[in-house]
């Protein structure tokens, strides 16, 4: 059981000692406590608290692209535990822009979402989604795909967007190459994701409401990943984020930088494994010392009626499921599990969108319920226990465990069976 | 035959046609009931369309009877023959009694299928072909608390000869009595309730000897089929409808199929309609549009504690000159074509930056937390939470217009309503109820 860490600042800072707070660093609006450490992995089990609220970790954060959780209100979402979710900045900067959501106070005014939000930068889906998208020093040029006009993505536009959306933690701006790219473009990449970070905190309107992550970044490559840590460590910044992986690399590099950037993180700052969602992957990178997550895998992967379970996931649409009386899980809590079989939910499949709706909170259920048992396991420090366990459910047998997954759970002392 | 345990007590009948009352002794238990003028419950197998169950838990005064449909039902005959338990259960719907209709009636399908021993549905695979046989082995396996017999229902469409008028009310009287038959050896369908279906196009002579015929049956109440909102003019409906309710026995109730316009459910209701199927909701949130007429008829014009001043001006002022007419590129002439002028189409362009709810003053959980911005928004961008919220509100409109036809027909103030509900929205400044 791990002693107890203080760190960030108090929210409610007064007007009075605003200008000596200044002077010194602005205190930012977010307050780590590690609540327990995993005295044989780097887990770690911690409270967050934020401008709307308590997050407890690790945490997995759905995500909520265009300001709405596909087909959940914000109620539902509420209902089943969710602290934090995120939104898409690229998306909500094209549609409906920030100037509406600014005059509807915020993303959280406007989605009506009374808990913590986390944007993206934008970077990332310029990149990916958008096909003439040109990365200078100035920022990501790229065409609207709505009108065709052409638009500058700058760091300082970035955190603009983010500070009209009003969410509780910001991402920088990063020049994002594919993980399975090579050679200079990693190392130029690297070192302009620095600069833009100085550029994000130098822009960032609200300090004191808005948090801003730094976004590491150096490829595969140990050397360069080290350099950006050692240079972003130097920042001032509330959280860090471990990025540009997750991108179709191999799991073996994929695990080997997580766990060089867990080791030269500070302690006393939220880590943010971007894009991972897989249970399995986040098990391994909660060993590894990672807090927070994000994908749209459970989401997505639900719409299409694959619903996720201890063992697996079911095809919900597979003529299996026809005659399956049965919940999706009968060991479940959630909504859907305590009303619906298999067998009705491939019924309406083929009827009505509000499958997709139940299968999605299934998963979202899923995801928060796995993130809360392998915190109590880390919080009663048996969670090596736990992760044994949980492979055995998952893999029908010890040989067809990952050899990524093993390796990295080796390498924090965890041997499976 | 079922102990016809459903029972209609009528409180009040207006001019001679309008009814006023309740339906009890509804469900295997008799433990439910459903005010008249009414409607049921619009479902997609069970699932009020876009909903899922704990969201529509949250609305008040939804309907106590459940409508599903055979065509959504019939690809599920051996699902459900292994389960056993009937369809109530298998769908994990409960408290509710479950109404079984032949067709979708916001999904009308082809004609020409039918023969003298059979009728065809759509399901989500195609034409699905029953026999009487076939259809009530579906029951059986549905249980329904209340069904609508086998219907050749064919004559809805415009210039019909008179033959195959008559031809659809032999056949159905002839579905009807096997149904009958069928249905008094049957254990699994002990204490269901039988509506028998009214034929007979826009002839009226054809109309009234289904009813007729039809009454002479042991039914508990009658579908009255064929009369489609887009299939007849509305004058000449009332006008069938109101010689049918002749000759249909006073204490059992009539339920209309295919009709849900606010307009038009006023007007049949003085015709003698008791009973609405509730798919005018869903069809309008699926053109991305809200329900925002106005039924109320409370004693005080000024609407006290609703909708401020203020607000009403600025709508007016930043109201598009051009009116109803869309102005946005992203919506669907389709849609548009259809949109009454009961609803407001949140994907014109207009309510990109309307702050205001849906509709000022509604309760429904999408209006007291969302605004027009957002819906706008969701619908531009295709997002499923569109049809959810939109669902909602309707569904809440809808029946508290319902409940404002009931109120007006207790207190004589059914011109009012219909005054109300036909104002143009620009008297209405879009922001009462």
């Amino acid at each position: 059981m791990a002693a107890v860490v203080e760190c960030g600042g108090d929210t409610n800072t007064k007007e009075k000692h605003m200008s000596l707070k200044k002077a010194l660093s602005v205190a930012s609006p977010l307050t780590l406590r590690i609540v327990a450490e995993c005295s044989v992995t780097k887990a770690r089990a911690c409270d967050l608290i934020l401008p709307h609220g308590g997050v407890i970790t690790p945490v997995f954060m759905p995500v909520g692209t265009q300001g709405t959780m596909k087909g959940i209100t914000s109620d539902q979402l509420e209902g089943l535990g969710c602290q934090i979710c995120l939104g898409n900045t690229y998306h909500l900067g094209m549609r409906p822009g920030p100037e509406l959501i600014s005059k509807a106070n915020g993303l959280h005014g406007f989605m009506k979402w009374k808990r913590n939000l986390l944007t993206d930068s934008g970077g990332f889906q310029m990149v990916s989604l958008v096909e003439l998208s040109e990365v200078t020093e100035e920022g990501v040029k790229f065409k609207s795909p709505y009108d065709g006009k052409e638009i500058l993505l700058s760091p300082e536009e970035s955190i603009s967007i983010q500070n009209c959306l009003g969410s509780d933690i910001m991402m920088q701006l990063d020049d994002v190459v594919s993980s399975t790219v090579t050679g200079p473009r990693v190392e130029e990449a690297m070192h302009r994701s620095i600069r833009w970070l100085d550029r994000c905190i130098a822009a960032n309107q609200n300090p004191d409401k808005q948090n801003l992550f730094a976004i590491i970044q150096g490829g595969l490559n140990a050397e360069l990943r080290k350099t950006c840590l050692d240079e972003m460590t130097k920042r001032d910044v509330p959280g860090f984020a471990i990025g540009g992986l997750s991108g179709g690399e191999e799991k073996d590099d994929f695990w080997q930088m997580v766990t060089l950037s867990t080791d030269h993180l500070p302690r006393e700052k939220p880590r943010y494994l971007m894009g991972v969602g897989y249970a399995v992957d986040l098990v391994v990178c909660v060993a590894l010392g990672c807090d927070m997550f994000d994908c749209v895998f459970p989401t997505r992967t639900a719409r299409f009626g694959s619903a996720l379970v201890p063992w697996g996931s079911l095809q919900l649409r597979q003529k299996q499921f026809a005659k399956d009386f049965q919940p999706i899980d009968p060991n479940c809590h959630c909504p859907t599990c305590k009303t619906h079989s298999r067998a009705y939910l491939h019924a309406l499949f083929r009827n009505d969108t509000a499958a997709m709706h139940h299968v999605t909170i299934h998963n979202i259920f899923y995801q928060l319920t796995l993130m809360h048992s392998v915190r109590q396991s880390i919080i009663e420090d048996r969670f090596p226990e736990f992760v044994r366990t949980f492979m055995k459910r998952m893999f029908p047998s010890p040989d067809q465990y990952p050899g990524w997954a093993v390796d990295a759970l080796a390498s924090v002392n965890v041997t499976l069976d | 035959m079922a102990s016809n345990r459903m029972k209609l007590e009528l409180s009040r009948v207006v001019q001679g046609r309008s009814r006023l009352g309740v339906l009890t002794g509804l469900g295997r238990t008799s433990q439910h009931s459903l005010e008249i003028p009414g409607c049921l419950l619009y479902t997609h197998l069970g699932t009020v369309p876009h909903l899922t169950q704990d969201t529509l838990q949250t609305l008040r005064n939804i309907p106590s009877v459940t409508q599903v449909t055979l065509n959504h039902i019939a690809e599920q005959q051996e699902v459900l023959e292994d389960f056993k338990q009937g369809f109530t259960k298998f769908a994990g719907l409960h408290d509710t009694v479950l109404y079984c209709s032949l067709y979708d009636p916001a999904a009308p399908c082809p004609t020409g299928f039918n023969t003298n021993k059979t009728v065809s549905v759509w399901g989500s695979s195609g034409r699905i072909e029953l026999t009487v046989d076939k259809f009530m082995a579906l029951q059986k396996t549905v249980q329904p608390d209340w069904y609508q017999t086998m219907a050749d229902g064919e004559t809805w469409q415009n210039n019909t000869s008179r033959k195959r008028v008559r031809k659809s009310v032999d056949r159905t009287l002839a579905h009807l009595d096997e149904c009958l038959l069928l249905h008094q050896k049957s254990q699994e369908l002990e204490g269901a309730e039988v509506f028998g279906v009214v034929q007979g196009g826009d002839i009226l002579e054809e109309r009234e000897r289904s009813a007729r015929e039809t009454a002479k049956r042991p039914v508990a109440g009658f579908c009255l089929d064929g009369f489609q909102s887009d299939s007849m003019d509305q004058s000449l409906r009332t006008q069938l409808i109101a010689a049918v309710s002749r000759v249909l026995p006073e204490d059992k109730p009539r339920l209309l199929q295919g009709v849900g316009r606010p307009d038009e459910v006023l007007d049949c209701v003085e015709a003698g309609v008791d009973l609405f199927e509730g798919f005018f909701p869903f069809q309008v949130t699926e053109r991305g549009s809200a329900l925002c007429f106005d039924f109320d008829i409370s004693s005080n014009p000024e609407r006290a504690g609703r909708a401020p001043p203020a607000v009403l001006e600025l709508n007016d002022n930043q109201r598009d000159p051009a009116g109803d007419v869309p102005q946005n590129g992203d919506t669907n002439p389709e849609d548009q074509a259809s949109v009454t002028p009961f609803e407001i189409n949140l994907k014109d362009k207009r309510y990109r930056d309307d702050f205001r709810p849906l509709v000022e003053g509604c309760g429904c959980y999408c209006c007291t937390n969302h605004q027009r911005a957002y819906l706008h928004h969701l619908l531009v961008t295709n997002e499923l939470l569109a049809g959810v919220l939109l669902m909602i509100h309707n569904v809440v409109h809808y029946q508290g217009f319902f409940s404002a036809l009931r109120e007006a027909l207790a207190n004589d103030k059914v011109e009012l309503l219909k005054r109300r509900i036909r104002r143009p929205r620009d008297e209405q400044t879009e922001s009462k109820e």
